[in-house]
């Protein structure tokens, strides 16, 4: 049986409209919220949704308005997701790159403990962390946010590299060393070429994640340097008002963070199970 | 005789010395990450530990000092901490039940060959890189919402009394949204695992004449365990963590129905200003991370060394 007679065979059938229930299903709440940011606040609040309705920007003009907020929440969380991503890769490269081609005794040791570090909880060092950023005056502070960011990630950047690094065959590396080249010639001319999918996909990730982070950008900033999840929660008591504003606003937010999640799946799958699973 | 030992040692240390030159880079090629690491996550979590021996509230400057035990007696003895305790623990325990359940049954779907089976599972898999502060709002105001919530007209039409999800059952609503969230994670990391699944293996039990139950028993599910491993222990550290979901919705209420540890110790912190128990909680949350953590941490290790094999 072909592969296209497959795909229409009873029992696929069967599966395909289960699997496209359950996917529109998963889906909804998102389709419901995109629907309700082309409302005007009026029909956004009724009793009976309203499915039928004159499509407006009304609400998207509002979010993005002078005074509307979302810019200054979105500049923040832009700068603070590349920022910290180009300073984690800056510290994984090395790192991945001693442990993956300069095993030593101890890089056993250094890799686990990476991990371990990434499973003291937040809560475990926030109050520590936010006594420390007030007195030397990183509260609300975008680069105090940046280095957060960039300590929450380096463990699974640094597996993931590392895991990438390890396919890389070592005989290119002693090659290249019996040709006199430099650790650092190596790395630049030998390494980086192949790896750069690899670090496409982790820099994907750690933008992924620093993006949607919200506990520390909650706790650690007040306006000067809050992002979109802040600015998102600030709708949180507003009882029926605003409600296609937030949707707006929230679309704003999720829609560049879903695209590049789609084109970034399988890496996500890789780097948070610590490359164990590809 | 000897001088040729002597020579042997003298060309091994030369050697040694050698190898010695050509690692000495990569120590300074780790140190920066070793660093930062230090700075951001172990000398906190020693400050923590220290916090939770002081007298230490914001509010009243004027009482410092040691506290001894003091602040973990007053935690031993606060009914919230261990209410927040037991919510925590119930709400990885039913996500984990949830996620890995419907996340299976989803993988198994998504791995039958269907018209538009990709377009479906881009689909099914959007909720997982939702912010967590956005569905804590979707669902409060668009689905759970009493009045104007999509599922107070779907009860309503179906001539049943609408409710108020959030206030009735809150902490079912949390383990809802959450498992809305990373149902998708499971699926998607089950399906790469079923992508890989040995196929001569399948075809040597389908020539012996195996069914299809036999084969998802002996071939598919052990091949899975590995995977399975990683999602439950990957899951629970994000569940202990939940966060955004309770503060944009229930706020921990009602009452201390929906507070977890983490939301625990954020209002100890910023409510109470009490800095010494909050951190005390605090040594609590971690310990339990690590109780959840110590497997994740052997299977890392042993999947390591099953790398170094290869």
């Amino acid at each position: 049986m072909s592969a296209q007679a497959k795909r229409f065979s009873g029992a696929n059938i069967a599966f395909g409209v289960l699997g496209w229930a359950v996917a529109l299903l998963m889906f909804l709440p998102l389709i419901w919220l995109v629907v309700t940011a082309f409302k005007t606040e009026a029909e956004a609040f009724t009793v009976t949704p309203q499915l039928f309705f004159e499509p407006t920007l009304e609400s998207f003009k509002a979010a993005l308005a002078q005074g509307g907020g979302y810019w200054h929440y979105a500049w923040n969380s832009v700068f603070t997701a590349v920022a910290s991503t180009l300073i984690g890769l800056v510290l994984t490269v090395p790192a991945a790159y001693a442990m993956a081609f300069y095993p030593s005794k101890r890089t056993d040791f250094t890799l686990v403990w990476m991990v371990s570090t990434k499973f003291i909880p937040a809560v475990g060092v926030l109050v520590p962390i936010f006594l420390v950023y007030k007195t030397i005056g990183l509260l609300d502070n975008v680069w105090g946010l940046i280095a957060l960011y960039t300590a929450m990630n380096l463990p699974i950047m640094i597996w993931m590299v590392y895991s990438y690094f390890r396919d890389i065959p070592k005989d290119l590396v002693e090659a290249a060393n019996i040709d006199g080249a430099s650790m650092g010639q190596t790395m630049r001319k030998v390494i980086l070429p192949l790896a750069t999918p690899g670090l496409a996909s982790t820099g994907l990730l750690a933008l992924i994640l620093a993006w949607n982070e919200s506990f520390w950008s909650i706790t650690m900033t007040n306006h000067a340097a809050s992002t979109l999840p802040v600015y998102i929660a600030s709708f949180k008591s507003a009882e029926g008002m605003f409600w296609a504003k937030m949707s707006a606003a929230s679309v704003l937010s999720i829609a560049p963070i879903i695209v590049l999640g789609w084109f970034a799946q399988r890496q996500m799958v890789r780097g948070l199970t610590f490359g164990a699973v590809k | 005789m000897a001088s040729t030992t002597t020579h042997d040692t003298a060309t091994a240390r030369a050697a040694a010395r050698r190898e010695k030159a050509r690692r000495a880079p990569a120590k300074w090629l780790l140190a920066p990450a070793v660093i930062f690491l230090l700075v951001w996550m172990i000398v906190p979590l020693a400050m923590t530990g220290y916090y939770s021996f002081r007298n230490y509230n914001l509010m009243m400057p004027s009482i410092t000092g040691w506290a001894g035990w003091t602040n973990y007696k007053i935690l031993w003895s606060d009914p919230t901490f261990w209410s927040a305790l037991g919510i925590t623990l119930l709400i990885v325990m039913i996500c984990l039940a949830v996620t890995v359940g419907l996340g299976l049954a989803l993988a198994l779907l998504f791995h039958r060959n269907f018209v538009g089976r990709g377009v479906a599972r881009t689909l099914a898999v959007a909720p997982f890189f939702v912010m967590p502060v956005v569905t804590g709002l979707i669902w409060k105001n668009m689905l759970f919402h009493p009045a104007y919530g999509l599922l107070a007209w779907l009860f309503r039409t179906l001539g049943l009394e609408p409710i108020d999800w959030l206030a009735q059952f809150p902490l079912t609503s949390i383990v809802t949204m959450i498992s809305w969230e990373w149902t998708p994670f499971a699926m998607l990391v089950l399906l790469t695992g079923l992508q890989s699944l040995p196929e001569d293996q399948l075809e040597a039990v389908r020539l012996d004449g195996a069914n299809k139950w036999h084969e998802f028993r002996h071939i598919v599910i052990p091949h899975l365990g590995q995977v399975l491993y990683v999602v439950v222990m990957l899951e629970s550290i994000f569940f202990l963590t939940s966060f955004a979901e309770i503060y944009t919705t229930t706020s921990g209420g009602p009452g201390t129905a929906t507070t977890n540890l983490p939301y625990y110790i954020f209002q100890g912190t910023f409510v109470q200003y009490d800095i010494g128990v909050s951190s005390a909680a605090a040594i609590g949350a971690v310990i339990l991370a690590n109780i959840f953590a110590i497997f994740l941490i052997r299977f890392v290790a042993g999947n390591l060394n099953a790398g170094e094999a290869r």
